[in-house]
């Protein structure tokens, strides 16, 4: 055991570091409305400098136009970007999920050309699973497609699609075959968000913004090549998606939540309530103690598991006792914050209301990406063997 | 950065567990908890011959110089089965005595307890005092020979089988920790029985007692936090051992043990107790592991990842028992089934060298100030 860092990956965290001296944002990207145009060609526009300048893609393969960075690096990648509390990150789906899976799967063109502007954020991706009658089984989908010459026909609806108002691709899961048990008949599509027949309405989340979307699809006439692998092999496709989701988006939620700490630390300090500063009451300090130790236990793990990938290439089902982690987690942060800043919390005009909003928006981090439920039956049945229950 | 035991690292690990193994079944430790001391001179000396009881001392005093992960490798196999032993006692003893400057006492006391050929043990706690040194309040007067202790220390670990006793006291406003033979006059102690039957605490009492001066102020403040920082390293691997028997006792059980026809493994209420059990047994693995390397490496980050761990650690094998209790019914909540001596020796260990809220404090101090 060596936590040390090697001499390459110190120069990565080097590099990385001048780097970000040189091109951090002077201000910080902040939407004003839903889907506020100007917040996402800012996000844009830092994707596409951090492209330019090597920093996206970092653990892409150097063919595809990544870095070929190790899966420690990544890491580092990680913690220096919380720790320049550097701005959101608008390809994580297109860099996290869709690349890898079209890497993995796709096809020699189709790997010409996505991967190059998902990279420079010419193109930001959404994933088309979830339906209304299909969430945790997610296998059960309906939505459908027919091969008619060389377009398939797409019609159906779904439902909770996260960026679908911004995106311009789609991973969609469509059902191509109706007789085969669920599983089998099943293939995914990349699908341009602007074909015909392809339209999109905000849902409004209970924390107020309008993040995930319904997309309805009539008559949309997808290019054959733009199936992803083989037809009727979508399942094992959303596999690999899946796992990599697991295994990605703790990545950069640890960059959240470690400037959310730094932030309630720092209220802590300068804010009073009964007549002491809430950094001295030692109610207080033990909770703001155990949520520091939680997070630190989180990256701990996390680089545990890198370690592992680092050698057995995918993320395996180990993947869900993470995203389990830092989903519980963080609610059981929201809910210590709200008790150590007490009333004044609520109140949406205290720090842009950015507690109000923490505090409501984690209740979706237990359903998304696959509810906690669902991970723990993972766990239960694939990693500890225990029969299954359904 | 490799977060993997080292080849040698998974000899010694290897190594350990097949030797605790044979060497102490759990019906081996039921016999040792039912006698006077709960320790078995006979196979200390067999762990000796391995050289555990010297692990991270260094060679000239008889040990092997190896890394606190090597030593929590090793006590986390002890952990795993359960032995009761003056491990504990011993190590944070030696690991005193080792971090002092007092190169006489080094050669004296090391190369024996190193050899198993003695045991020592640490006399911290007194009355009011908590696992932080600066609040013990025994005093001590100087004398010729070093100091004459009196007053009383609770909860010493392993007190009736030590040979020596490292007793902290202070004069005036000075730490000072006094080494006292067993034999000296003046000195008494009876058995403070607990709730953990695999290991055995004492309340000791001092009147007018010489000892010699091991160390005293900065530097003896600064050998008890280091040694209490292994002790706590020690602990935490202790705990994760037993969480590890604990998890997959209850998985095995819940794969066999039917009811309604099927396995009770296949409710998702059973399933996901489980789940949880992984979950903890891993970020407690994860967190002893960094903070053993952390102190050892004396990595700035070492402070705070001993009270990490030790924080969660505790927690973590509480609740783990919790779950492995209720999965197993009624069977688990039998003195005949093990489970409950993991259970007790999760809480002992859960006190020893700080408790949660005590750790959480110390890491409030680091992240506020
Ligand atoms: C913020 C947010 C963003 C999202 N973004 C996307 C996106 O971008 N793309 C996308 O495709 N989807 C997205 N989703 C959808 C998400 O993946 C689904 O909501 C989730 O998989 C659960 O499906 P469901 O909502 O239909 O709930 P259901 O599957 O109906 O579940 C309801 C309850 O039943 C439990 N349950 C279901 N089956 C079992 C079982 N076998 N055992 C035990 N309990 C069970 C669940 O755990 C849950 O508590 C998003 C969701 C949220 C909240």
């Amino acid at each position: 055991m060596d936590l040390n860092l090697t001499e390459s990956e110190l120069k990565f965290r080097d590099d990385l570091r001048a780097w970000l001296k040189e091109n951090l944002p002077e201000k910080p990207i902040k939407a004003e409305s839903d889907n506020d145009p100007e917040y996402w060609n800012a996000l844009r526009d830092w994707q596409k400098q951090m492209f330019e300048g090597g920093w996206a893609g970092v653990t892409w393969p150097k063919e595809f136009g990544g870095r070929g960075a190790t899966s420690i690096e990544a890491g580092i990648y990680m913690e220096e970007m919380a720790a320049f509390d550097a701005p959101e990150r608008v390809g994580t789906i297109g860099e996290g999920l869709i690349g890898p899976t079209i890497m993995a799967e796709g096809s020699d063109e189709q790997k010409e050309f996505f991967l190059p502007r998902i990279l420079n954020a010419t193109d930001i991706w959404c994933q088309g699973f979830s339906e209304p009658n299909s969430g945790s089984d997610v296998a059960s989908l309906a939505t459908k497609a027919v091969l008619d010459g060389d377009d398939f026909v797409v019609n159906g609806q779904k439902i909770w699609t996260s960026y679908a108002k911004v995106a311009d691709w789609c991973l969609l899961l469509v059902r191509t075959d109706n007789d085969a048990p669920k599983h089998k008949g099943i293939s995914a599509l990349l699908v341009d968000m602007k074909s015909e027949g392809v339209s999109v309405r905000p849902l409004r989340q209970m924390s107020g913004e309008s993040a995930f979307n319904e997309m309805f699809f009539t008559n949309v006439r997808v290019p054959a090549k733009n199936l992803i692998g083989k037809l009727n092999d979508g399942w094992r496709i959303t596999i690999t998606t899946l796992m990599n989701e697991r295994a990605n988006l703790g990545s950069s939620i640890y960059i959240m939540f470690k400037n959310n700490l730094d932030k309630l630390l720092g209220r802590m300090k300068e804010l009073k309530r009964g007549g002491i500063r809430l950094a001295d009451d030692p109610i207080n300090r033990q909770k703001v103690a155990q949520m520091y130790l939680e997070l630190e236990i989180f990256k701990l793990t996390t680089n545990r598991a890198l370690s592992k990938i680092a050698k057995n290439a995918t993320p395996g089902p180990e993947g869900s006792i993470l995203k389990i982690y830092w989903s519980e987690m963080n609610q059981r942060f929201v809910q210590s914050t709200m008790e150590i800043l007490g009333d004044q919390a609520q109140l949406q005009d205290f720090d842009d209301g950015s507690w109000v909003h923490a505090y409501l928006r984690s209740r979706g981090n237990t359903i998304e990406a696959g509810t906690s439920e669902i991970q723990r039956n993972i766990i239960a049945e694939r990693v500890l063997g225990l029969p299954r229950s359904y | 950065m490799n977060f993997d035991l080292s080849k040698t690292q998974k000899m010694l690990q290897d190594a350990s567990r097949t030797f605790f193994q044979r060497e102490c079944p759990i019906a081996k430790v039921r016999e040792l908890i039912d006698s006077e001391h709960g320790h078995d001179s006979a196979l200390w000396t067999r762990i000796a011959e391995q050289g555990w009881t010297g692990l991270t001392l260094p060679e000239e005093h008889e040990g092997l110089a190896l890394s606190l992960v090597d030593l929590a490798v090793v006590s986390e196999e002890i952990g795993h089965c359960c032995l009761p032993s003056p491990f504990v006692a011993t190590t944070w003893a030696s690991s005193l005595i080792d971090s002092s400057g007092n190169a006489e006492l080094k050669k004296t006391l090391l190369p024996s307890l190193a050899l198993g050929e003695s045991i020592a043990t640490v006399a911290l706690l007194d009355e009011d005092s908590d696992w932080n040194p600066a609040t013990v309040t025994m005093s001590a007067t100087s004398s010729d020979a070093g100091v004459v202790l009196s007053g009383s220390k609770r909860l010493v670990l392993d007190a009736g089988v030590a040979d020596t006793l490292l007793v902290v006291a202070r004069i005036q406003d000075d730490l000072v920790i006094a080494v006292v033979d067993k034999t000296a006059s003046g000195l008494r102690m009876e058995p403070t029985p607990g709730m953990d039957l695999t290991r055995r605490y004492y309340q000791v009492d001092f009147e007018n007692v010489s000892a010699e001066i091991l160390a005293s102020g900065a530097e003896a403040e600064a050998a008890l936090k280091r040694s209490i920082q292994i002790g706590a390293i020690v602990a935490c691997a202790d705990l994760l051992g037993g969480m590890e028997w604990v998890l997959k006792t209850t998985v095995e059980y819940a794969r066999s043990r039917q009811q309604f026809g099927k396995a009770i493994g296949s409710y998702q209420a059973v399933q996901h107790q489980c789940s949880d059990m992984l979950l903890m047994n891993e970020s407690a693995r994860s967190a002893t592991y960094y903070a053993a390397w952390a102190l050892h490496e004396n990595d700035p980050a070492g402070d705070e990842a001993v009270g990490i761990a030790k924080a969660y650690c505790s927690e973590a094998a509480r609740l783990v028992g919790n779950s492995g209790i209720q999965i197993h019914g009624g069977i688990g909540f039998t003195w005949e089934h093990d489970l409950h001596l993991y259970y007790k020796r999760a809480k002992s260990n859960e006190y020893l060298f700080g408790d949660p809220s005590h750790h959480r404090e110390q890491l409030a101090q680091l992240i506020i100030n």
